[in-house]
């Protein structure tokens, strides 16, 4: 009982493990290319979560720091990704990314 | 938890952010060399010049006197611990702007490109501020540091990779890209935080030594360097992290294709080296691994899946694009065997061979394009009997994919030599890891052969009728460079005292 009522260390690395896992298996399974990204999305936040909570176990800084700039980043990565996948629905009018395949060995 | 700090910690801040600044002077002149072609771009918009691609070379050209200043400077830390001078860096300076001027100008020798492409003001813009995020992959020695700098490669480089929007196979390279790139930064950064967790610090000479104090769990470290060998693997382009790199080699525009292939490859070096080098080093007391596994053996094993799958799959390639994406990844576990060699001699022969494949691999694909102007294609039978037509444009080809090869007399061959020396210098344990080199060497020659095969000996199917020469400024330019690729598989002292001097890397205690 004692593991359930008080938050610790493990319960954080807990969730940040599921979401990884999450995450890695919509990257691997889905075909939508959007759906991938927002497969990136959950692990750069699992990440997040990681970084957090020894952030704030370790008492430092620099994890509180390295998530703020990750969250940055993902929204520039989202923003540049978007753009790619909108050209590639003009042009193959499909973003399943099992049919954008039209070079082959 | 946290407290405001005082105004005199403030004023040291200042002071040290003060220092830093003029040990940053490259870095601050290609921002605003960045800036300064957008702007370019904006005021010349509409006409077609070549303003833009002097402007770009000169502006390049220009930052070897403040690269060549910071020699003079004494190797250390700026930055709070975030970011590092030192040969390694200087030396990755150096590379990088070559690089990027020879990206410039087999830019401008694209038709296809120039053709297709509506505005190029951007991707001149582009290609600078990817130097600059390679310059700072090679120096930076913090975690946030690396992290920011390989997306601000990786972005840019989507971006580029794209940048035909009308053209299908262009579009999908870069959704390609994008996602394989995305994941395995994503990989990366979980690793990063597991690093993060074991050791509270994010430089990696602290993490080091806090590594070596405290010990840790092998396992966790093992899945650590695992996740993020995924990130720089990928920008290496090593098996099994190389799935995007035959379809984006072939749909990016080329002079994109070859300043991937050598360019953010040879960053994905610099920052492989000086992470694990590092960080993370191997072997030693407080180093504990899993029954004799760790990161050296994963590197050992990407090495020879790379050597073996980049040469043996080329084996049957059509499009030469393709097939040089192929070679890239072989040449990839090539350059490895130098890092698992973990030496001054291992890392020297790496840098060597790096400098060597900027100037073959560059040659080939300005060659390439060259000729696909005029024949509109890629494919391998498209080359017969180009070889009489274009006597230049076929001898350097020919001299480079010796060199890819690595014969004699080329600088291929002495990167190679240096390579295999390295590993045999380790005594007897590596000696069936070079034999592996020597052998994929040898399938690499029947796939290269192929294009001088069709350019020089199989007559043309129909025969071309306009004589479409070439402009002088590239005949000059690849004559320049098949020159140097036989001069320095002669007399290679220069470059080899120059990779020898670069090795030294701030922090190392291996060697």
């Amino acid at each position: 009982m004692e593991l359930l009522t008080n938050i610790g260390l493990n319960h954080y690395l807990t969730i940040s493990a599921l979401l990884f896992g999450f995450g890695l298996f919509a990257v691997m399974t889905r075909k939508n290319a959007i759906v991938i990204l927002m497969g990136v999305e959950l692990i750069l936040n699992a990440a997040n979560i990681n970084f957090l909570a020894f952030s704030k176990f370790n008492g430092g800084m620099e994890g509180v720091m390295f998530s703020l700039f990750v969250i940055v980043l993902a929204a520039a990565e989202a923003a540049v990704g978007l753009a790619i996948v909108i050209n590639i629905y003009k042009i193959f009018r499909s973003v399943d990314v099992s049919t954008i395949d039209t070079m082959k060995e | 938890m946290f407290e405001l700090p005082s105004g005199a910690e403030i004023q040291s801040i200042i002071a040290a952010l003060k220092t830093g600044v003029g040990f940053f002077m490259p870095e601050i002149y290609l921002s605003v060399l960045f800036m300064l072609l957008i702007v370019v771009d904006l005021a010349v918009k509409g006409r077609k010049n070549n303003l833009l691609p002097l402007l770009t070379v000169l502006g390049l050209a220009g930052s070897f006197y403040f690269i060549y200043q910071q020699h003079l400077l004494e190797a250390g830390e700026i930055f709070f611990g975030m970011y590092v001078l030192d040969g390694f860096a200087i030396f990755f300076k150096y590379f990088f702007v070559i690089s990027g001027i020879l990206a410039v100008l087999i830019s401008v020798a694209d038709d296809q490109l120039n053709r297709h492409v509506r505005s190029m003001g951007e991707y001149y813009a582009l290609i600078v501020a990817m130097v600059i995020g390679m310059i700072m992959m090679a120096s930076s020695v913090d975690l946030l540091m690396m992290f920011l700098s390989m997306e601000l490669v990786g972005l840019t480089a989507y971006v580029l990779t794209g940048y035909r929007k009308d053209d299908p196979r262009s579009s999908e390279g870069a959704l390609k890209y994008l996602v394989y790139g995305a994941v395995s930064t994503g990989l990366m950064v979980y690793g990063f935080s597991l690093i993060y967790g074991i050791t509270a610090q994010t430089n990696i000479m602290k993490i080091s030594s806090e590594l070596a104090l405290h010990g840790y769990d092998p396992l966790v470290m093992m899945l650590a360097s695992l996740l993020i060998l995924a990130g720089f693997g990928y920008k290496i382009g090593a098996v099994p992290f190389h799935f995007w790199s035959p379809d984006v080699y072939e749909g990016a525009p080329t002079p994109v294709t070859a300043y991937l292939s050598v360019g953010s490859k040879a960053a994905g070096f610099a920052i492989l080296m000086r992470f694990f080098y590092v960080a993370i080093p191997h072997g030693g007391e407080p180093f504990q691994d899993i029954a004799g596994i760790d990161w050296l053996m994963l590197l050992i094993v990407i090495a020879i899946a790379s050597m073996v799958y980049g040469n043996v799959v080329a084996l049957w390639q059509k499009n030469v694009k393709r097939m040089l994406a192929y070679s890239s990844i072989a040449h990839a576990g090539y350059l490895l065997l130098g890092i698992i060699a973990m030496d001054s001699l291992g890392t020297q022969a790496t840098l060597f061979y790096l400098l060597g494949y900027l100037l073959m691999n560059i040659g080939a694909f300005y060659v390439v394009i060259i000729i696909s102007n005029r024949t509109g294609s890629e494919n391998l039978e498209d080359y017969r009997g180009l070889g009489k037509e274009m006597p230049l444009a076929g001898a350097a080809l020919t001299v480079f994919l010796i060199s890819l090869v690595g014969l004699p007399p080329t600088v291929g061959f002495i990167g190679k030599l240096m390579i295999f020396s390295a590993l045999l210098a380790k005594g007897s344990v590596y000696i069936w890891l070079a034999l592996i080199g020597v052998l994929t060497s040898v399938i690499s020659l029947y796939y290269y052969m192929l294009i001088p095969l069709n350019m020089y000996l199989r007559e043309s199917t129909q025969p071309c009728e306009v004589k479409a020469g070439f402009g002088i400024l590239h005949k000059v330019a690849i004559a320049v460079l098949m020159i140097l690729t036989l001069y320095f598989g002669l007399f290679f002292k220069p470059l080899t005292d120059f990779a020898r001097i670069s090795s030294s890397m701030l922090g190392v205690t291996i060697y």
